[in-house]
């Protein structure tokens, strides 16, 4: 090993680590507001990094009718309660959060899509498709069981997984996609070459992570969703309604999720199913950071990453093996170390 | 949806079988989702364009879906033979999944057309044929033209799976006889976001050829990060990855990528004396009218081969027994290892005792990239 190849393998495994970040930051944040474990949090990176790919190609991406058909469920749900709870008022709003945004944004996108805007237009178009969809599952999936125990809500999570992979392969089909690259410019630093689009990989998810900061840390919701994830019955004590931090953190985690399906699709070949792992990495991510701390989770993230390109120059046949097992000792070092997280999930 | 499908599909098959006793079954299983959805859905597709009738008798094709799961192609074969008691079963994508299935059919004395290059012993296996060319007759074609061109290193990367061994074992298989020596064996899975670390080492050994040992557009990642480091070399793929996806993820960068491939991937191209050259071209044909141009693949020319060996082996076995009997099963194992010179898409099978392919050196040609196209090499 040369210190050049040393360079390589550092750029590229901060690269990857910055995208695990990222995610690791909204799995952490989604569990901590509704204990939920979202695995389908790397399906956003799928729909995103594959619609932009089919926009680019003057497609239009099956991700609208997953937009507008779940929606029209939510909204189904939705009026089913106000009508039982004789809550009439409400309707209007279900009917133009779940029903009016869900059409007009598809609208939009199909009107779009055999018009081949700018890049930059495309990837508004995505966010407009994907992000929407963050509180749509979590209307239809987790608020009618906020209160059931981790595992139960798991197990939702692995159901939503499913079903959304099979959304995906059937809207996308199997073969892989990739997007053009923002920008092809290239770098030298010393002996490394660093491409624009890896600097905006990093550099992106470093401005995310501070405009995450600074939300939790100066705005009344950002608070509120703090307080519901140190304290769910004290947070509803003091009126802040947890359906409302629920959804605002699914709204962040699809945020996530499609920013960084948006930042990795010109770099590798993403398939219907390959959000799932990138998903799961950034979960050992926040497993190493001991899935409690924001900043913890991030350094643990950008190690994963790290470890993964020196693994895959040593020993690629093992690498996913390797990555994985790091969980192992540290899960035994949580769970010998922290007694009251049981209490807590009682 | 699919699976619901499927399951009515199946009863009302199972309905019918019991009216019409004279009939073949042909049971099939393939992943149309899971991990190798890109190469089951072509398999599957393919049935469609299946005739319903074979050596005069009426076929009928049963379709499982197994997720591109080992156990469940299994599972579903087994359920085939003992539930729906077909005559012969056909699948899967995959090499653990085409192997659980050569279990369940030696067992079960059932035969066993392999959609899938496994390598096993006819001996061992006696019910199974593998339909594809083996893949050490079609890396044979790239040794040989790494030969030509002087190729004394080879730097190997592939999927970290079935594929990329046999890849691997066929790529040193030919080493010594044609003078070149493997000196990477780097390996990436399908879904991986980067290859940095295992093209710098490939860099680091510095040889004068790659093989990818990857399939469909999984072949792209590796030889576009090399293209990106800067590697002079050819870069050879496979048969797995001759389709017109991997030239649209890879664009620019693949220009002049190498792989073997069966001839129906460019029948116009070839010489008008090939064997294959007016079946390939018929079947092409259809395929892209039914599924859209460009679609043509090597995958949908295996399900077509299998069912045209079928439909040789069947007359014969026809006079020792009834269709849906244990001694019909054994007959048609025996007529496959008699079928000679039958032209596929793929090439002229001849399978015999000792070797359940039964193909040779006219069932692969060279393709390479050129102007955004798999062109054949001249």
């Amino acid at each position: 090993m040369t210190g050049d190849i040393f360079l390589w393998l550092t750029q590229d495994g901060v690269t990857n680590g910055a995208i695990y970040a990222l995610l690791a930051l909204a799995l952490l944040l989604v569990f901590a507001v509704t204990r939920v474990i979202f695995v389908p949090q790397g399906e956003f990176i799928t729909f995103a990094a594959l619609s932009l790919a089919l926009l680019e190609a003057g497609r239009t991406p099956g991700t609208l009718y997953i937009l507008v058909f779940g929606g029209l469920a939510a909204a189904a749900i939705e009026t089913f309660e106000a009508l039982r709870g004789r809550a009439w008022r409400r309707l209007p709003r279900v009917a133009a959060l779940y029903i009016a945004l869900p059409v007009a944004v598809a609208l939009l996108v199909a009107w779009a899509a055999p018009r081949k805007f700018d890049q930059w237009v495309q990837v508004l178009l995505v966010l407009a498709m994907v992000v929407p969809l963050g509180p749509i599952v979590y209307r239809i999936a987790y608020q009618p069981l906020a209160n059931a125990s981790v595992l139960v809500l798991f197990i939702v999570s692995m159901a939503v997984h499913y079903v959304l992979t099979g959304l995906s392969l059937v809207f996308f089909g199997g073969e892989g996609l990739r997007s053009r690259p923002f920008s092809d410019a290239k770098f030298r630093l010393g002996v490394v070459e660093v491409s624009a689009q890896s600097l905006l990989v990093v550099g992106a998810s470093v401005v995310l992570i501070i405009a995450l900061w600074l939300l939790f840390e100066h705005t009344l919701y950002g608070k509120a969703l703090r307080a519901t994830a140190m304290n769910r019955v004290g947070a509803r004590l003091v009126g802040i309604p947890t359906v409302l931090t629920g959804h605002l953190s699914f709204l962040l985690a699809s945020f996530i999720g499609a920013f960084s399906g948006i930042l990795i699709a010109p770099i590798t070949t993403l398939y219907y199913d390959t959000g799932f792992l990138i998903g799961l990495k950034g979960f050992v991510g926040a497993i190493l950071g001991g899935m409690g701390s924001y900043p913890l989770a991030a350094v643990g993230s950008v190690a994963v990453g790290l470890l993964e390109s020196f693994s895959s120059f040593w020993a690629s046949a093992f690498k996913e093996v390797i990555v994985f097992t790091m969980i192992i000792p540290v899960l035994a070092w949580l769970s010998l170390r922290s007694r009251h997280l049981e209490e807590e999930e009682e | 949806m699919n699976r619901k499908l499927t399951l009515a599909l199946c009863a009302a098959t199972a309905l019918s079988a019991t009216a019409a006793n004279a009939d073949i079954t042909v049971g099939v299983t393939l992943g149309a989702t899971g991990p190798g959805a890109s190469l089951g859905i072509h398999y599957k597709n393919a049935f469609q364009l299946m005739p319903k009738t074979l050596g005069g008798q009426a076929v009928k094709y049963i379709i499982l879906e197994d997720g591109s799961d080992a156990t469940n192609a299994g599972k579903n074969a087994r359920k085939l033979i003992t539930e729906d008691q077909v005559d012969v079963v056909m699948g899967s994508n995959g090499v653990p999944s085409s192997l659980q299935i050569a279990q369940v059919a030696t067992e079960t004395q059932t035969p066993f057309l392999c959609l899938t290059p496994i390598a096993v012993k006819p001996d061992v296996y006696k019910w199974t044929f593998s339909v594809p060319q083996p893949t050490e007759l079609m890396m044979g074609a790239v040794a040989e033209h790494m030969k030509a061109n002087g190729v004394k290193t080879v730097g190997f990367i592939g999927f970290s799976d079935g594929w990329g061994d046999l890849m691997y074992k066929a790529t040193e298989f030919h080493a010594a006889s044609h003078g070149y020596k493997v000196v990477t064996n780097e390996r990436y899975a399908r879904a991986d976001t980067s290859v940095t670390g295992q093209v710098l080492k490939i860099m680091a050994a510095n040889p004068d050829a790659v093989v990818v040992g990857g399939s469909g557009t999984g072949g792209a990642l590796p030889h576009l990060a090399l293209v990106e480091r800067g590697y002079k070399g050819r870069i050879y793929h496979n048969h797995g990855t001759v389709n017109a996806e991997f030239i649209r993820v890879g664009g620019k960068n693949v220009e002049g990528a190498v792989a073997p491939t069966g001839p129906l991937i460019v029948p116009e191209e070839l010489p008008a004396n090939a064997p294959t050259k007016a079946v390939s071209l018929d079947f092409t044909k259809r395929y892209e009218a039914a599924f859209g141009a460009g679609s043509r693949n090597a995958f949908a020319g295996y399900t077509n081969d299998a069912v045209m060996l079928l439909g040789a082996a069947i007359p014969e076995a026809m006079k020792q027994a009834q269709p849906g009997t244990p001694a019909f099963r054994a007959a048609l194992r025996d007529a496959l290892e008699n079928v000679k010179n039958m032209v596929g898409t793929h090439g002229v099978y001849s399978p015999t005792a000792a070797n359940h392919n039964g193909l040779d050196d006219r069932a692969r040609v060279l393709v390479r990239v050129e102007g955004g196209t798999w062109r054949l090499m001249k």
